[in-house]
């Protein structure tokens, strides 16, 4: 495929991988990188790439899963909103098997309850059109590469004026959790590989405060091995050199600004808010809620008994609050491969295929 | 979940289009990309077209690579 083979190309990978060990020869203390993103995090163990790796370079992964980072409260209330008469839930395919504190979607569809899953938002919308007598409620789950969908299919059901049409919102920003995450203090990193689909839309001034106030080298990477090893060798690079910025190796799809278009559609629907993530906890003005003029849209406002009947969930056993934050590895989890396996996950981790957990017991076992 | 793959532009009406890829297609939004032209490869994630990629940087990128792998080591 045009713009995917290429940087797959062999030759490439293992000439890249030579030049890596060469540069890394100057560093005593391994260098970790931290993959923030689930998707690089995918890519990483499906193409092999921690083995081609010098010994002093590490790779971790961040908090950048959106079904991973989806607080267990979150996702009870979306699973409770399918006792609500009348109301069919939507869900991207990811979520249908990541437990919720009583249940999880595939549970509920066991049960009987409606559950569809998109590709789209939009297509929920479509559902919506089509089922009048039922109340369409999508889980708005994912970063800025996803919340532009989620947007258009608000603004969309505004304009044919659907009233069974609503967004269980939890989306979420990466600059805030990545701000939050290096401030606390118990990751080590020696940098950071920046999410490139993100990055289409907020673009690669939102990262200048890395450099800036952690002193860390980022690189903005696409999603095939040579992007990645590329944006590897740019950090390393950069530790080299003393230096931190933030570097684009994904030029063929990422530019220094933010889309505009998406950045007047995201202020237009949404508004920032604090929002709840796991294994990080609240996080201020790393979410966002649905705007007033299209607060019918809001799950939260249209069913708020809901929320008002939500208990806390109980502790899990499951520890993938670590592995978000980087400070554990899924292998040093003492349920991982026993007790928890993709078969029969006890966390997100686990569930998602962009999961640390589940690229861990994949790939690296 | 962040995933996006290039599909070709094969149509466009206004803010509607169809993409391509391996003889699959499928209907995308493009209203984050007004610039984009017929035969444009475009990224796109959830029905929607995020990115247009930029064959002459991608070329770029390449040749560079390319270069690099005549160096002695
Ligand atoms: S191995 Fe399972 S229990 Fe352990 S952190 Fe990962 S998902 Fe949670």
């Amino acid at each position: 495929m045009k713009f995917i083979d290429e940087f797959r190309d062999q030759a490439l990978v293992q000439d890249l991988a030579r030049r890596l060990a060469a540069l890394a020869a100057f560093t005593e203390n391994p260098a970790t990188v931290m993959e923030v993103c689930g998707t690089h995090t995918m890519a990483a163990a499906r193409f092999g790439l921690k083995s081609l790796l010098p010994p002093a370079v590490g790779l971790i992964s961040g908090p950048g899963c959106p079904v991973c980072v989806t607080d267990q409260s979150d996702l009870d209330a979306f699973l409770a909103l399918g006792a609500e008469p009348g109301v069919v839930l939507v869900s991207f395919g990811d979520m249908l098997r990541v437990p919720g504190t009583h249940t999880s979607l595939e549970g509920l569809r066991a049960q009987g309850a409606e559950v569809r899953v998109v590709y789209s938002p939009l297509d929920a919308v479509e559902l919506a059109r089509q089922t009048p007598k039922k109340h369409l409620v999508f889980f708005g789950v994912g970063f800025e590469t996803t919340m532009p969908a989620t947007a258009l299919a608000i603004q969309t059901a505004a304009r044919y004026g659907l009233d069974n049409f609503s967004v269980c919102c939890v989306h979420k920003t990466m600059p805030a959790a990545l701000k939050a995450l290096l401030s606390s203090g118990d990751v080590r990193v020696s940098g950071l590989l920046c999410p490139g689909h993100v990055t289409t839309i907020i673009g690669t001034a939102a990262y200048d405060f890395i450099p800036a106030e952690f002193g860390l080298p980022c690189a903005v990477a696409g999603f095939e091995p040579v992007d990645m090893l590329l944006g590897i060798e740019s950090i390393l690079r950069q530790m080299k050199e003393g230096k931190a910025c933030v570097d684009n190796v994904y030029t063929r799809a990422v530019s220094l600004p933010a889309n505009p278009k998406a950045r007047e559609l995201l202020a237009e629907v949404f508004a920032p808010d604090d929002a709840f993530w796991r294994g990080l906890g609240v996080i201020p003005g790393s979410g966002v809620r649905i705007r007033e003029p299209y607060a019918r849209f809001d799950a939260r406002a249209r069913f708020p008994q809901v929320w008002e009947r939500l208990t806390p969930p109980p502790p899990s056993p499951c520890r993938c609050g670590e592995v978000l934050r980087g400070v554990m590895r899924p292998v040093d989890c003492p349920l991982f491969a026993g007790i928890c396996t993709p078969a029969q996950p006890l966390g997100p981790c686990m569930v998602s295929t962009e999961g640390a957990c589940a690229a861990a017991y994949r790939y690296e076992r | 979940m962040c995933l996006a793959i290039p599909m070709r532009l094969i149509e466009i009406a206004g803010v509607t289009g169809v993409a391509e890829v391996d003889g699959v297609t499928r209907a995308v939004r493009l209203d984050l990309l007004p610039e984009v032209v017929l035969g444009d490869y475009v990224l796109i994630h959830a029905g929607l077209a995020i990115a247009r990629v930029d064959a002459a940087h991608a070329e770029e990128t390449l040749t560079f690579l390319r270069s690099l792998a005549d160096e002695v080591y």
